[in-house]
This record gives structure tokens, sequence and C-alpha cells, in this order.
């Protein structure tokens, strides 16, 4: 039996029945009177001069209300890290891949505004394009930014410890190189927004975003607006996985159109858009050479790694970074040393997605590990088991692990899976794999550089008692935040489920830096729980006065008062209240206990309207050196993962048979959606493991930009996921909840690697692992 | 040049004038405002827009209002009835088979248009109904599951 009334349990979504019914509204589906459509025009060509713009004729077209190119936009300069603002809403000088941004139009209908895209004359001078890392850094290369020689973005420079002195005492060294494929997130509601500029010079944008907070400064310093007069607003969101996570060209475009026009100006990406302007996946190019002792003891990780940008910085500079600085756990590593180098190219940028950073490198190194362990004699679990840190332990790059269930992880899905029985005695043609891996719950610190707040929270009580309304402004885009704070709410005010009304995604409600890096179940968590406890005293506080008893011999629980001594006489509150309540048929009999909606009237009546508020930023964490809060977190979680597949020996084909997910989210707020985070994770690694690539011409084209030629996993390609919930009780999350959404991703490509290995003997450093790859690797190993 | 058909849609009949470019899923989302149909794609390869017409599940993006002319629709607001929500919709809200939300128009109707013929399907005649709906969000796992739970 759980300790909790409310969280920890299966308590089903708060919006579950509106989605199963279609009545959950998407950005899609708003309307406003006046509303204009927009539509952006973009580069043909991947690098090149613009040596003119003329809109005169696509202005003139009956309808078109206002075409926008950088000469209205201004030049101020914005992205997602202000270390590395290097885009415009249009470009001005130059194009820098295919899909970037020239113009915009709103007129009264989409066939208009798109007829009006067709009338603007747009004079360029191509220029030779970089579609590589090497052609980008070779010698005379044409160069992106002008302020970034070699076309480098960010590099960073690490170690520590000391990495070649302890390559001398190891006794084996090994060196592996691995590189993954951009991939699109695909998630299936295509991005969209409504802005509305109104009489009184407030701007509001309703879109699709996981970030209200940073898309509302984004638009604010860029449009020259105080951010007082901005407000962003998240209908419900088809999914984001990171995509979402900064303000995007339509954001910004649609903005400038409605305060052109003065009316509601909607503007959508079409799929094909949503690969030019989703900025996903990078390419990683990782090499690691890593040396242990006889024993199996980790000693050292040098590691480079190039990642292949994409024409702007998005959130590159941390992806870089994070690429490095996530190997540092969950083992043992004294002696670590990392160069990262993130290149522009003339490609679509890349930026943050699920697991951002560390998905490649996780994969790299993990089959590596696997390569160890073999050559050691040793089972691969054993290897990582006695590397394996423990609660309290720091990584040699100062994070600090202060709850991990690692080793439970493992231990669970070695037992679930029969590991015993099935590593290395499956038939030929079929493998069984594992790896492990762990990720951030919230970034430590926020993008730009503050002393924000990471999260506020506001809870009112009606003034008839008896319904909490819970105000966050954090994003609920599928993921099942709102649900989660409901519940927090519920649990530490004391009263069910039912009981909490609750709304999200308004930057009127408050401060919060959104869905991203994982951060929401602990940090918005932790507010909206600190709010729900200032009001939950606040009430006891009155009936303290009242009912002359300390607050402490009261608590409330299941939304009645908890008298711990003894049961004092209330029947004069009681009265008041039914007083008020005249000719009502559910007021409470003379035997009931007190009710919290009797409290919280009696409170509102001492006090006027009962409100509180909570707040979380985590403490300062991380070392001292260049980057190092890259990776920081008041806490991580991690998970272990079990594959078992097969290799058609004819055709290469591999078949996901089973996987075994343990994973470690400190304490469970909702059982199901936690095995749904668990789950999905599971399914976009195994896309990225063997089918997903976009792909570009020779001219910087995607060939792939729709769900046909791009794809990700169906229904018929996902095996069954036995997901076991590991709880470690973090010390720094609310109830002891950390992050479940990310790290769950990142053993379920090593995991497949080594199953592969397991199944047909040969180790692939590429992915994706189509039947192609696959089969032309056996081919070349029987030709010896 | 508009045409005027005449159409059921969740057992109501429009008569209504549309362009001969209108697809099936513009015309009840924009005309007659059942936003419960999504478009993911528009390209009939995610499936979100799935309705059923006349028995059968199609990509109303792909399907031209013209072409549903004379004949019966049903969509996600449809099937509701005065006794609640559906069986699948209840079973999808209560399973944890919905986090976006955004595929699960479509994927309730392929399901219920399975369980329609085969009452007792097993799983991979489940995963095979449900193959050209994409989800992004779940693994599918809990679909399945909630679908299982329905089944006679
Ligand atoms: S919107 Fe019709 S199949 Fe995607
Ligand atoms: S629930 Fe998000 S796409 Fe299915």
């Amino acid at each position: 039996m759980s300790q909790y009334d409310v969280i920890n349990s299966r308590a089903t979504r708060i919006d579950s029945q509106d989605k199963a019914t279609g009545r959950a509204v998407f950005i899609d589906d708003m309307k406003m009177p006046g509303m204009l459509y927009g539509a952006i025009l973009q580069s043909p060509l991947a690098h090149a001069e613009i040596l003119s713009i003329d809109t005169s004729a696509a202005k003139k077209l009956p309808g078109v209300k206002a075409a926008v190119t950088s000469q209205e936009a201004g030049l101020i300069k914005y992205g997602v890290s202000p270390a590395r603002y290097d885009e415009t809403i249009f470009c001005y000088d130059k194009v820098r891949h295919v899909g970037d941004n020239i113009a915009a139009v709103a007129a009264t209908d989409l066939e208009t505004a798109m007829a009006a895209l067709s009338l603007i004359k747009v004079e360029y001078r191509e220029m030779p394009a970089v579609f590589t890392v090497e052609e980008a850094m070779s010698d005379g290369a044409p160069i992106l930014h002008e302020e970034y020689p070699r076309n480098i973005c960010a590099e960073v420079h690490q170690e520590f410890g000391d990495v070649e002195t302890a390559f001398k005492e190891c006794d084996l060294i090994k060196t592996t190189s691995f590189v993954n494929k951009r991939q699109d997130a695909a998630f299936i509601e295509p991005q969209g927004c409504i802005a509305d500029y109104d009489l009184s010079g407030t701007l509001t944008l309703y879109s699709s975003t996981q970030v209200p907070h940073y898309v509302q400064r984004t638009l604010a310093m860029v449009l020259k607006l105080p951010v007082g007069k901005v407000r962003v607003v998240k209908p419900y969101v088809g999914a984001g996985f990171g995509i979402k996570a900064a303000a995007n060209h339509i954001e910004l475009a649609a903005c400038l159109l409605s305060m052109k026009t003065g009316r509601p100006v909607k503007m959508n990406f079409d799929r094909e858009q949503v690969f030019l302007h989703g900025r996903a996946r990078h390419q990683f190019f990782h090499t690691m050479t890593t040396g242990v002792k006889k024993d199996g003891t980790l000693m050292a990780l040098k590691h480079e790694c190039y990642l292949n940008g994409g024409a702007y910085s998005s959130f590159g500079i941390a992806t870089v970074y994070y690429a490095g600085s996530l190997l540092g756990g969950p083992y043992r590593l004294p002696n670590m040393k990392y160069d990262g180098y993130r290149i522009y190219t003339n490609l679509p940028a890349c930026g943050a997605q699920r697991g951002h950073g560390g998905v490649a490198a996780r994969a790299c190194w993990e089959q590596q590990l696997d390569m160890i362990a073999e050559e050691l004699g040793m089972d691969p679990i054993d290897l990582r088991l006695k590397n394996m840190m423990v609660a309290g332990d720091v990584t040699c790059n100062d994070l600090n692990m202060s709850s991990l269930g690692m080793k439970e992880c493992i231990e669970a899905v070695k037992e679930g899976s029969d590991w015993k029985n099935k590593k290395g005695r499956l038939p030929k043609g079929k493998g069984i794999g594992m790896a492990c891996g762990f990720f951030v719950s919230g970034a430590g610190y926020p993008i730009y550089r503050s002393d924000t707040y990471h999260g506020t929270a506001v809870i009112k009580l009606t003034e008839d008692g008896g319904t909490a309304l819970v105000y966050t402004a954090s994003a609920e885009i599928g993921q099942g935040s709102d649900t989660a704070f409901a519940m927090i709410a519920a649990e530490a005010l004391g009263i069910p489920l039912e009981c909490v009304r609750l709304e999200s995604g308004d930057t009127d409600f408050g401060v919060d830096l959104g869905a991203y890096s994982s951060r929401q179940t602990l940090m918005t968590g932790h507010a909206v729980k600190e709010a729900a406890e200032s009001v939950k005293l606040q009430v006891l506080e009155v009936l303290s006065r009242e009912l002359k008893i300390p607050v402490y011999d009261m608590d409330i629980k299941k939304g009645v008062i908890v008298f711990k001594k003894e049961k004092p006489d209330f029947s004069g509150l009681r009265t008041r209240y039914i007083k008020e309540h005249r000719g009502w048929t559910d007021n409470p009999a003379p035997e009931e206990d007190l009710s919290f909606r009797e409290a919280s009237r009696i409170a509102y009546l001492a006090k006027g309207s009962i409100v509180g508020t909570g707040k979380y930023k985590p403490p300062e964490l991380g070392g001292k050196f260049k980057g190092a809060t890259v990776g920081t977190s008041p806490a991580y979680g991690c998970s272990a993962q079990v594959v078992e597949l097969s290799v058609d020996m004819e055709t290469g084909q591999i078949a996901i048979e089973k996987m075994t997910d343990a994973h470690d989210c400190g304490r469970a707020i909702n059982r199901t959606s936690v095995e749904g985070q668990m789950e999905g994770s599971v399914s976009m690694g195994i896309g990225e493991a063997l089918y997903e690539e976009v792909k570009f011409d020779d001219k910087g084209r995607v060939i792939n930009a729709d769900l046909a030629e791009y794809k990700i996993p169906t229904a018929l390609d996902m095996p069954h996921v036995e997901t076991i919930i590991v709880e470690s009780n973090e010390p720094n999350g609310p109830f002891g909840a950390k992050e479940v959404g990310e790290g769950a991703i990142m053993p379920t490509i090593p995991a497949i690697l080594n199953a592969v290995y397991d199944a047909v003997g040969l180790r692939i450093f590429e992915l994706p692992l189509t039947s192609e790859r696959v089969w032309t690797a056996m081919k070349i190993r029987a030709k010896g | 040049m508009k045409k005027l058909i005449s159409l059921t849609v969740n057992g109501k009949s429009y008569q209504i004038a549309t362009e001969p470019n209108q697809t099936l899923a513009d015309l009840l989302r924009y005309e007659l405002g059942l936003f419960g149909t999504k478009k993911g794609c528009e390209m009939g390869d995610c499936g979100s827009c799935t309705v059923i017409m006349d028995g059968k599940p199609v990509n109303s993006c792909l399907v031209l209002a013209m072409q549903a002319n004379r004949r019966s629709i049903t969509t996600i607001e449809g099937l509701e009835s005065e006794k609640g929500l559906h069986p699948l919709q209840q079973a999808f809200a209560e399973k944890g088979a919905i986090q976006c939300g955004f595929c699960s128009s479509g994927m309730i109707l392929s399901a219920k248009h399975l369980l329609d013929k085969n009452p007792k399907p097993n799983e991979a005649e489940i995963r095979s109904a449900i193959s050209g709906n994409l989800c992004r969000c779940t693994g599918y796992q809990k679909i399945v599951e909630a679908v299982k739970g329905v089944r006679g």
C-alpha cells in the first residue's frame, strides 16, 4: 500500500477525456474574428547572397494585407543561447540553407497568401555551399558566419584528471568511432500559431510551444515590446520532443504581421516545413578511447566529437557540451578528456531532441564497454556493475548523483529478461544486449544567464471552498505534466484529485522555463507543492484561531480536517457554513467530519481569498570550469534496458522482439504516465537505431521530408516493452520525484547494437541499422 | 466553382457547397467545425485524419469533399452517445493510451472499425489495424492494451 493518497497511483489523466472525444483544442482548431493567414517565403538555395527583394506585386494582390521582409522586421539578432544570437527574423544579406526565411505575407485566406509569395521577386547570387563537417572545416571553405572562422560555431576542450597518465596504468585501451544520422522529431502535430496584437498594444501569441516563457522573452526582445505587453498562451500541443523548445520563425513573423495589420494572423508549418525548421537531433561523429584495468576498473576516457550543426546555432552550444559532459556518469570514471566541435554547414539548423546531446555519445560508449567486457572475458553486466556509481557519488565533472537506482535497474532487467539463460546461448541470428544511461532532471541553469526562478505556481481556493485552482506557466505537451501537478497539489493539500482544477501554459500565470531538459516534474512540481502547503497552512491557521488548537495538532487528508488529538467541538463553524448555504442539498450532516470545504470557506470569511504561491530554483550546482553548468541538475534519472532481437541472415533485417526496461524516476507521481514516457522513449530510440535518417540531395534539399519516406516506428514495428519502475526517493525532488522523459531513451540504441553483435557477431558503428547496412556488413565479413 | 453535395456526418445530414479541391478533412474541420479530426501531414501518411466513410476507415486528407457526396461519415465526435463515452474512448483515457492526443481521434476510429468487423482480435490483428496511424508519443503499447481491454 502506498503511503500516499493521490500520487504514486494510476490516476486517469485530467486531459484524456477531452482528447479521447476530440474536444481538446490544439492550435489549428482555433479561429479568431477577422483572422488573416500568413505564409513565409523560403530560400530555394543553400547559400546565396540576396541582391534584391521586391514585394510590390505581392502587396498589390487583392486580399493581401501585408508583406514584410528584413526592412520591416529589423536586424535584431536572436537565437537560443545569448552567447550565439545568430539569426534575424528574415535574412538580409544572404541565405544559409534551403528553407531560410526571406519574407512573409498575410492575406485574407491561405490561397491568397500562397499566391502572394509567388509574386515576390528575389534576386540571388548563388555561392558555394558546404554540407559536411569535412567540407565546412576545409581550407578555403565558404564561411557561413563571418565571425566564426573554419565554420566552428562552438568548441569545447575539457580535461578532468589526467587521461594520458591514467592510460599508462591501463591493461586494455580501446578506440572506436561512431556516427548517427540527423533525426527528425516527427511529432504528429506540425507547429502553428496565432498572433493577436490588440488595440491596447498587447501582443498575445497562441502557439504550439513547449516553452511559453522563452518565446515571450524572444518576442519582447526582437519586436521591442515590454515583457508585460507580451503574453504567450499554449493550447494543447501535439508533442515537441525538444523541437518546440525555442521561438520559431512563424511565431515571430505572425507577431510582426499582426502588429502591421492590427488583425490576428495565423501561421502553420506544413510537414515539409517541420523537416526544414524543426531543429532536431544533430549528426554526431564520435571517437572514443577508453582505458581499463584487467579487473574491469574504468580508468580514463578520451573523447572527440564533431557535430554537423546546420546553418544556425539554435541549442547547439548546449548540445556540444552535453555530448561530452553526460559521459561523466553513471560509471565511476576518474579521468575524462573531451574535445567537441559544432560546425556550421549549409543545412537546416539542428537543435535539441529527447536525450539532448547524449544519445549518440551513449550509444558509442556503451557499445565500446561491451567490446571491452568481451576482451576481458567479463559479462557486460558485471563490468557495468563493477564501475557503477552509487547515491552520493560525484562525477569527475562535478555532477552530483544525489540518488541513483542504477544498480537496481540493472538487476531488474537482468532478472526480467532472464539474461543468465540467454546471454551467449541464443541460436545464431538471435541476440540479446543491454546498456545503461542517465539524464538530468532539469538543467541546473536557465538558458539565459539569470537568477530567475525556474518555476512559480499560484494556488487559489475558490471562495466557496472545496476547490483548489492551480496556475502555472508550465507546458503540458503530452507528457502528462498537468496531471502530475494536479496530483502533487492534491497530495500536498490533502484533498482528492477531483477537487483540483488546473490551468497552465500561459505566461500570465507566472514564470516557468517550460518543458525541456526533463525539468517540470521536479522543478514545477516543487513550486506547486510549496504553493499547496502554503494554502493548507493558511486554512489551518484560521481553524487554529477559531478552535484554539495549535496548527501542528491538525492536518488535512482526503478532504477532511484531521484532529490529531481530541476532536474539538466545531459545531459553531458548521452552523456558520450551513447558514450561508440555505436550500443547498449537500450540506454536511452533524456526525460528519469537518470538511476541507467548510474549513476553506471559514478561512475565506476570515481572510479574503486564500492564495498560496510557490517557487523553485536549484541551488548553485557544478564546478568552476568553463561550461561547468551544462549537465548540472538537482537530480538524475537513470535506466537500464535489455533488448532481444533477431537478424534475418538472408536480408539483414532486424526485428526487435522484446525490451525489458527499468527506470529510476525517484518517485512515480503517476505510474501510468511514467510507463508511457518509458515506452515512448524506447520507440523513438528504436526508430533512430533502425530507420530514421533525414536525407539531402547535393543541393542541400531534404529529399525525404514526409512521414512516408522518413520512416518512424508503427505499431507493427514495436515489440512488447516490459516496463519496471524503480523508485529511489530523490532527496531533491518533490515527494522524491525526478525525471523519466529522456533518460529512458539513452540505453535503447546501444542495447540494440550490443544485441546485434550477440546475434551475428558484427560490430556496426553507423546508424541506422537498415537491412542494407547489416546485410553489407555480413557480406564483407563473409568475403573475409 | 463550388458544387453542392449532401452527406451524412455522425447521423446528421448536411447539404453544403464545396470547392472541387477541398478535402474532406478541411470540410469537416473548417466548414462543420468538427475539429476532432486532426491533420498531421495532409499527405496520407500519418492517419491522424482518419474517419469512417461508409463503414471503411479513410484518410480524410486524401478524400475530396466531392467524393463524400451521398456518403455517411463517422468522426470522433460521433462516437459518444447519451450513455457517455464509447468504451474505446473510455479505455484509451483510462489506460494511458493518450499522451499528446493528436493521434488519438484517428487511432480510436481505426480501432473501432477493427472491433466492428472483428470483435475478438488478437494482438497482431490490433497492431495491424492501427499500423496506418502513427503515434510518436506512446510506443503504441498502451494503445494496444486499451483495445485489448475493450474486445469482446
Ligand atoms: S493528415 Fe491525413 S494522413 Fe496525415
Ligand atoms: S499520443 Fe502523441 S502522437 Fe499519439
